[in-house]
């Protein structure tokens, strides 16, 4: 398959309506089994033109992405590269013809170092050896251009997350994509960080690439993108040029609905009665001297950014890792130094990553189900018919839908391997749950229900700690947020000041006066 | 999406158990070839031999099965074994002039080879799980250790068991109740206690879940390394009460003693359909694959149609073929 040389003329290109698309979806569909993922997707991508393709998890974007990229295929419609219509076998594919995704999981050798990931499989050889010395002078031209200190000769996994995600970027410049797809790629940067990425994205604009962008902040996608694809449970819903959505037309858009019809009337708690007391818990460098209160029955929420030490301080409060402080339980001190123990207290945790914490995904739902309670269902030996007998339970309170039930749990969606997750903590009867990332990638009808369950566990006089980088969720769920920053509760917001303005504003550090638009 | 591939599952019903079930079927086909070649393949005797010959690999190889279904693999068994039966023989020969020639000597000597196999197992044991040590690095040293230190017990010769003692302790191995061997009934009895906890217990439940994945293991408040370690030292135990079964065998120790049994008893629980990588184990499998092993080793040798040097040649080509049925089965998932 061989591409017409249509290389755009470098140096702004500033009508893209005049310029052909390079590389566009024609009413590409796409299911997976009986279940349709993408429903009569079309979109183009630009020359020297960033598309902001936006809509909430599970609404399809990281499906489409996939299929321009070759690593799906599309189960009817087309894909055209330069108005001819290709099919990429593979990604390889693809990135042979210029077209490069950037994952939002990181694609790299934790073993191997810098350079020799930015050159797999397209190293420079001089003969039948390979040319380090050329290697790694572009590594660190490459390097250079993203204002990344980073010797070339670090090892991977040894790096930072927003350091892998920048090499991630170098990679894809080494191989001078035409088309560059980012999937989410500011989510693990600062802001520094996401300033040198926006300087890149512009001059990979000027030289002409098409750059197909997603985010979560919309605030980026309003500065940075010349268009817009608004999708929602597998449709485009609406396309926009810039200046034609504000960040809350394009919220609108996403959710297709209030907010409101989301979340269950707010609980008001009014905190009195303590479950859980932390004062100045220090988990390792992840969180330092945290202190906060739980009240019986509250949803309490932890808001703050990626890496703000949430999760962890979390992980120190069930014993997953060493933390220092104290933490009273129903006004009495408790150590706790593992899961068993926590477990024991009535605190357990769900947590954010379901397929490598959270569930055996090559188990079957009943062994999973009982897995952190089995001690309730064995005496000598484990009893069986009580371990089926939970799991119908379960599969009933929870509305888990799995095909039958010795279905292997990896291949349940992930909103019923949520569902599943959520029943196995609730078998240890705890009293104080924690859930860390309620929805993460589950679709919207599944998202409701998941927040019906958090209400109706808090008013069955569960306390409940809900963690969420999904503002919406926090906001909509909680009567009182706490905000994290850099390890440290940076303040804590309740009532009316439940909003995103000013959790925003402790999350980011800055003080809490003015209300502009965050 | 994350929503994907919620839709394939359940056709793998009757395959799944047609492979399961492979070693069986191997272990009547191998019966059959057995009887046709050699009439006396079933004879009482011949099965007795074949059995209590399986017993010492197959107790160990049940203690595998729960090792390498947590993850883990123990090489030095093998070894372990001749150290221990060395330490016994001379602590049983130290006490002769005291106690005499008596069962007192021999039942200290019993106690001693389980003692010595409980602190060796959790020896590797430590060092896999406190120190974090690949267990194929730590158990490799063991291995070579163990063999050295009964070289150096025996002074490179043999350790051999005082002869009217050895002749007093010989009814453990060629003694039994009902015609039936004692190691025999010892291998039974372990086999079907093994399949009991691995099956319906929590610790068999805990295993294949560290097995499968270590870290949801940790978040399912599962003690990973404790339950590790028990594997361990519940290993070693079980090669200690091989080595207290094989000692009356011979009534001697060398650096000969156990050699490759290590890899014999991986082999077993391997062709068994327990995965090398962890998370799935079955003990009834394990003792289907001693079993096999086993006959071939026997049918080679009665009858002449291969030379019984090829024996082994024939059990890497079975242990290969486990092995790839495994994978068609993990890819079939």
């Amino acid at each position: 398959m061989s591409v017409a040389a249509t290389i755009p003329d470098p140096g702004g290109v500033s009508a893209p309506e005049a310029v052909r698309p390079v590389l566009a979806l024609r009413n590409v569909q796409r299911s997976f089994g009986p279940i349709q993922i993408l429903f009569d997707i079309t979109m183009e991508l630009h020359p020297g033109e960033v598309h902001a393709l936006i809509g909430e998890n599970g609404a399809g974007k990281t499906t489409a992405m996939k299929i321009m990229t070759g690593y799906l295929e599309a189960s009817a419609g087309t894909v055209e590269l330069d108005g001819q219509p290709v099919e990429f076998k593979h990604s390889r594919e693809a990135e042979k013809q210029g077209v490069t995704l950037i994952h939002q999981e990181f694609n790299l050798a934790q073993l191997l170092s810098v350079e020799q990931n930015i050159f797999l499989g397209h190293e420079i050889k001089r003969g039948w050896r390979l040319d380090h010395a050329a290697m790694r002078a572009q590594t660190r031209d490459l390097l250079g251009r993203l204002e990344m200190p980073l010797d070339p000769r670090a090892q991977v996994s040894g790096i930072s997350v927003p350091e892998k995600q920048m090499v991630e970027i170098a990679k894809a410049l080494s191989r001078n994509a035409r088309v560059l797809i980012m999937d989410e790629p500011t989510a693990a940067l600062t802001n520094r960080e996401t300033e040198v990425l926006f300087g890149q994205i512009e001059r990979l604009k000027a030289q002409g690439t098409a750059i197909l962008y997603t985010s979560h902040k919309l605030d980026e996608v309003a500065r940075i993108a010349d268009r817009i694809t608004v999708m929602r449970d597998g449709h485009i819903v609406r396309t926009a040029l810039r200046g034609e959505l504000d960040e809350d037309q394009m919220a609108t858009a996403m959710v297709g609905r209030e907010l409101t019809d989301m979340f269950p009337a707010k609980k008001v708690s009014d905190g009195a009665d303590p479950v859980l007391e932390v004062e100045n818990v220090t988990v390792g460098k992840y969180a330092r001297d945290v202190s906060f209160t739980l009240g019986r029955g509250e949803i309490l929420g932890f808001a703050g950014l990626v890496g703000s030490g949430r999760t962890e301080l979390m992980e120190g409060l069930i014993g997953v890792r060493a933390a220092e402080g104290t933490v009273r339980i129903n006004g009495k001190p408790a150590h706790i130094h593992s899961v068993e123990a926590a477990m024991n207290a009535g605190l357990v945790y769900l947590p954010e990553d379901r397929k490598e914490h959270g569930l055996i995904l090559t188990q079957d739902m009943r062994r999973n189900l009982t897995l952190l309670a089995l001690k309730k269902f064995s005496r000598f030996v484990v009893d069986r018919k009580a371990e089926e007998a939970a799991l119908n339970a379960s599969i009933k309170e929870f509305d888990i839908r799995a095909p039958e039930r010795s279905v292997l749990v990896g291949n349940l969606s992930g909103g019923n391997q949520q569902k599943l997750l959520l029943a196995k903590i609730m078998l240890a009867e705890p009293q104080i749950v924690i859930i860390d990332e309620p929805t993460r990638g589950i679709d919207v009808g599944t998202k409701q229900q998941f927040y019906t369950f958090i209400h109706r566990l808090a008013e069955a006089g569960h306390s409940v700690i809900v963690i969420s980088s999904e503002m919406t969720e926090v906001i909509g769920l909680c009567a009182r947020v706490v905000v994290m920053r850099r390890g440290k509760v940076a303040g804590e917001v309740s009532g009316e000041d439940v909003n995103e303005d000013a959790i925003v504003r402790l999350a980011m550090g800055l003080n809490m006066k003015g209300n502009g638009n965050g | 999406m994350a929503d994907t591939s919620a839709n394939t599952p359940a056709k793998t019903g009757l395959k799944f158990n047609v492979q399961a079930l492979g070693p069986i079927l191997a272990l009547v086909v191998l019966v059959v070839i057995g009887t046709i070649l050699n009439p006396d393949f079933l004879a009482a005797q011949n099965i007795t031999n074949v059995l209590s010959r399986s017993s010492f690999i197959g107790i160990m190889a049940v203690g595998m099965t729960f090792v390498i279904t947590a993850g883990g693999l123990d090489l030095s068994v093998g070894s372990m074994t001749a150290f221990i039966a060395g330490v016994m023989i001379m602590i049983m020969n130290a006490l002769i002039p005291g106690l005499g020639t008596s069962w007192t000597v021999i039942l200290i000597g019993m106690g001693a080879g389980l003692v010595v196999g409980a602190l060796l197992g959790a020896a590797n044991g430590f060092l896999i799980t406190r120190l974090s040590i690949e267990a194929f690095i730590v158990t490799l040293g063991s291995m070579v250790i163990f063999r050295s230190l009964v070289t150096w017990l025996a002074d490179g010769g043999t350790l051999s068991l005082n002869f009217a003692l050895g002749g007093l302790y010989e009814p453990v191995y060629y003694g039994g109740l009902f015609g039936i061997r004692w190691p025999i009934i010892v291998f039974a009895i372990v086999a079907i206690l093994g399949e009991i906890t691995m099956r319906h217990t929590t610790f068999g439940r805990h295993c294949s879940a560290i097995g499968s994945n270590r870290r949801v293991a940790e978040y399912s408040a599962v003690h990973v390394n404790r339950v590790r370690m028990m594997t361990y030292v519940l290993l070693g135990v079980l090669v200690g009460i091989a080595s207290v079964l094989y000692v009356p065998r011979l009534g001697s120790a060398s650096n000969t003693t156990g050699l490759l049994w290590e890899l014999e008893t991986i082999a077993s629980v391997i062709i068994g359909g327990t995965l090398l990588s962890g998370g799935f184990g079955r003990v009834w499998g394990t003792v289907v694959g001693v079993l096999i092993l086993g006959l071939i080793d026997n049918i080679l040798n009665l009858t002449d149609l291969v030379s019984p040097y090829l024996n082994g040649a024939i059990q890497g080509v079975i242990i290969i073929l486990a092995v790839v049925l495994q994978r068609a089965r993990k890819s079939s998932r």
